[in-house]
This record gives C-alpha cells, structure tokens and sequence, in this order.
C-alpha cells in the first residue's frame, strides 16, 4: 500500500499573526519557525514569548527542513471524505532542535516502510493560501 | 491524608440508565444521575449548596458536553453558594478536586459533581459527518492536526503507543488485554454496553483504526451520566454511608499543555500527575488494593499503570500478560466494571463511581472477592490527567 500523497481536502487552520509565517513559508520554499533570539533555542507552536528563557525577542527562522520520523501511526479510518486512508501521520523532529516536533504527514513513502529514525525533508502541500508542511523520505 | 486536610469525603454516587442510542439528552440523563446520587448520600436537593462539573458550555462534538453546571443546577432548583465547570482540568475529575477545596475552605458544604454524556445519541448520524459539519478552518491545537488528517484522539495516541512498542517491545498482544480484561469484567456488570465475550482473535483481527490501534482499543460512545456527592467531613457524620476519604490528588502539569511537544514520547501528563499525588502521600503502590484506570484508549491504560508506579518503566508489556490478575478475583483487580472499552465512554467519572461502589462492598456481582480498603483512580490521556487514591473508613 503507498500512502497518500495529496489528499484533495485538507481541514485547514485558521491563520493568525504568530502562525502565518509557519503556514505561508512553503510559498518560498522555506519552513519557518519560531527561535529565541536571546536562547537561540527553536519553539513550536509560534508564540510571542520563548517558553524556555521567556525572552520577548523572538521571531520566524528558516529551517533547513530536514528532520527525522520520531513516531508515527498508519491511519486506515475515513475521517474526511476527501482525505482518503491510508495515510501516515507522524511526528517529526527538526535536526536544528530535537526538541521541536511538527505533527506531519509522510508522503512519497509507503505505509509498511515508514521507521522511527527516518531522515525526511521538508515539501509543501497547497490548499487555498496555506503551504501544509508534509515530509518525504530521504537518504541520510 | 493530606489532601485538602482531609476536610472533604465521598458520600454519595449515582448513575443515570446508560446505553447505546437510547434517545435521552444529556440534561435529562444528567438530572437522573444527580438525584440518584443525592438520595444515595441520604441528603435531598435542599442540602445541596455547590455543584461542578466538566466539561461546561463548551463547542465540541455533538453529546460532549451533556449538560452544564447551571443545566442541572437550574433544572433541580438548587440554591448554592458556590458553583463550577471547567474543560481546562487536570482530567475529567479536575473540577471534582476544586469542590473539594470549595468544602475544605468553607464555601460548600455538599456538593453535588457532574458528568454527562449522550454522544450516542446526539451522534447516531455518524461520527465522521459530525467532524466533517464543523467550521471549515481548525483553531486551537487542532489546527496542528487536522490539516494533515490526524482528526481523531486515535491518530494523536497511536503515534504515542507506536513509539512505546518502538522502545520497549510492548506487542499488541499485551496491549489486547487491557480490552480483554474490560470485555471479562463487563459481563458482570449489568449496566455495561458490550458483555459479549472477546478473545485474542477476536482482537487482532479487528479494524485497524490508526496502527497500532484498532476497533478495540478504542472506547465505544455512549449516553449516560454519573454523580458524585463531595461533603464536608463534620457534614457527613450520620449520612447512610461511611464516608470515603481522599487520601491524594495528583493535578501537576510539568511540560506545555501539548499531544505533539511533551519531551519523552513514552510518557504522559498521567507520569506529572502520579508523581504529584505519591508525594503528598505516605502512602505507597503497595497499599493499593485495586485500580480504575481510564482507558478511552487501550494504550491510556498501560500508561497510568506505568506512570503510577504498578510496573517498572519500560515493563508494563510483560505485566499485561497474566490478564486474570485483573479480574474481580485476581490480585491486581483493573477495570473492575469493563471500562470505557466495555461498559462505555461515560469520560472518567465512571471510574471513580465504579472505585466508590467497591470500596462500599456494592458492586454487586462483579465486587472483588478480597477485602479492598484503598483505590487508585487515573484519569485522561496526553496532557490531560488527574488521580486520586481513595480511602474507605470503617
């Protein structure tokens, strides 16, 4: 079974000021997320404040958009009509900052060959003005 | 006993009918469950003077919220001098903690405490379309989750369970016996929604909802509410039960309120809460007789296990295997009335009722055959989690 790569419907998030860069980078390629400017410590979700040292100095940073498959689960129920299963959902996390883990889907990869470890990139999927950040296989 | 000063005690319980589309709303059903437990307790509506309840007034999907406070405060005609709901708890018993605090402080005297359900009912539509009806843009967390299909708390626990299985071997034929022992226990509970007897096979050979999950280890919706009467202990001398003592509450929160940011995935806000409720106890994991553990997935189960110290980390697979243990029978009786997985999704109020009905000697057919004194109760999944031990006095 491969897992699906583009669903035709995507719930889509509502966008606020703090997560429209995370959901519109995808329009130049990038994957952005919060850092701490005085930590340098990564965050998601976006806030206006850095959980960790509680510095208000922070903002969107591009990522490099690798990261590596920490847990994930095979979904086989229909839960959108447009959104068919199989499909893997998983957590991933980013190689600057293990810490920060996006829930994604794995994409170009079929269900039975998704591994904890994995090291993925970063794609976008476009629905309407948001970028959904997914992830495909790559070799390590 | 440290919590709140040992000042607030159990009195009283109640169910209303619970089933399978059984055409009553949540409020009805919420009305049932208050008076019965009020006249349990020995007292009337006129004694009661505080009401709480979860999850409140809050958009969600349909029969969530069965009924609000002021639903069933309104309904009885109740004069109170101090009232609660709240979904932003530590687990479906989190305001139950706080009208405790409410009798500890003087504001209440008996307070009657809430749950109700009728998702079967409100959604014998089907669950896919009740997701599907919702406003066209996710908000709040889940705007992390839907967009990438991840609807259900299926998808957000399986991930969870899959990297445990990845990291300490836990099969899904250990993790079968948590349903196995809720489907055993719920043929002795006339009250349950599924009593049929289920095997292993039976199991692995279910539906697959979100590997590792399948039908059976997810809970079955159903209507029904159940009503818990907390007291002043001067109060409660006198009343038609022995009062049951909270020995500890755990309610912490050591991380961000997220399914996706926790630092180790092979735990839950269940291991905050646990460790919060051994430290204000003397008390420890031996002086427990037996426990309710909320299982709105299988997966919730092994983690409260774990997290309140019954097995070593890492280790709860093995401790499944012997599943008779967890009969009423058995030396480390679970689940006692079959769950959410078998007696249905009354969301974590049924457990604490089924812990009062054993340590009162009233569960009837299904009672543990050993003498049982003192409970654990965990309740919630993710970050959501509270737990309580409870403690009969002679």
């Amino acid at each position: 079974m491969t897992g699906t790569v583009r669903p035709e419907y995507r719930m889509l998030p509502e966008i606020s000021k703090d997560t429209e860069p995370f959901w519109t980078g995808g329009a130049e390629g990038e994957l952005r997320i919060h850092r701490c400017r005085a930590c340098e410590c990564w965050f998601h979700p976006p806030a206006g404040v850095c959980f960790r040292c509680r510095s208000r100095d922070v903002g969107p940073q591009a990522v490099s958009g690798r990261a590596k498959v920490a847990a994930y689960t095979i979904n086989q129920h229909t839960w959108f009509p447009g959104f068919p299963p199989p499909y893997i959902v998983a957590l991933v996390e980013l190689d600057e900052e293990p810490d920060v883990r996006l829930t994604t889907n794995i994409v170009d990869c079929a269900v039975a060959d998704v591994r904890v470890g994995m090291p993925v990139q970063v794609t976008f999927d476009r629905h309407e003005d948001v970028w959904v950040p997914i992830f495909r296989p790559v070799a390590s | 006993m440290t919590f709140v000063d040992d000042k607030a005690v159990i009195t009283g319980v109640g169910q209303s009918q619970i089933g399978r589309r059984i055409g009553r709303d949540g409020i009805d059903l919420g009305i049932e469950a208050a008076l019965r437990a009020i006249a349990d307790a020995g007292l009337t509506p006129d004694d009661i003077d505080g009401v709480a309840s979860y999850p409140g007034p809050v958009s969600a999907e349909a029969g969530f919220a069965g009924a609000a406070t002021h639903d069933v405060r309104d309904a009885l005609g109740l004069r109170t001098s101090w009232h609660l709901s709240g979904v932003e708890t530590p687990g479906q018993i989190g305001t139950l903690l706080d009208a405790c605090a409410a009798v500890a402080t003087g504001r209440a005297t008996h307070v009657l405490c809430f749950r109700s359900v009728w998702e079967s009912t409100a959604q014998s539509a089907g669950r896919a379309r009740a997701l599907t009806e919702r406003a066209a843009r996710a908000g709040g967390h889940l705007q992390w989750r839907m967009p990438f299909g991840a609807a259900s708390p299926a998808n957000w626990i399986g991930m969870y369970a899959q990297r445990y299985m990845h990291e300490f071997g836990l099969t899904r034929e250990q993790l079968a016996q948590v349903a196995l022992n809720g489907r055993r226990n719920a043929a002795l509970n006339p009250n349950a929604i599924y009593r049929d007897p289920m095997t292993l096979e039976d199991y692995l050979s279910a539906r697959i909802i979100s590997w590792p999950l399948c039908l059976y280890d997810c809970d079955v919706p159903c209507d029904g509410a159940t009503a818990v009467i907390v007291s002043r202990r001067e109060a409660a001398g006198g009343l038609r039960r022995s009062p049951i003592s909270i020995e500890a509450a755990g309610s912490a929160l050591n991380e961000r309120h997220s399914w996706d940011q926790r630092t180790d995935l092979t735990t839950m806000a269940a291991h905050d809460a646990a460790e919060h409720m051994w430290r204000t106890t003397t008390m420890t994991p031996d002086d427990v007789d037996f426990a309710e553990l909320y299982d709105g997935f299988s997966y919730l189960t092994t983690q409260w296990i774990e997290a309140l110290g019954f097995c070593e980390r890492g280790k709860v697979g093995p401790f499944l295997e012997d599943g008779e243990r967890f009969s009423p029978g058995g030396d480390f009786p679970l689940n006692t009335h079959g769950g959410q997985l078998s007696a249905g999704r009354l969301h974590g109020y049924g457990f604490l009722h089924e812990a009062c009905l054993q340590l009162w000697g009233d569960a009837g057919e299904r009672q543990i055959t050993k003498p049982v004194s003192v409970a654990a109760i965990g309740v919630g999944g993710g970050p959501e989690a509270g737990c309580m031990l409870l403690h009969r006095e002679e």
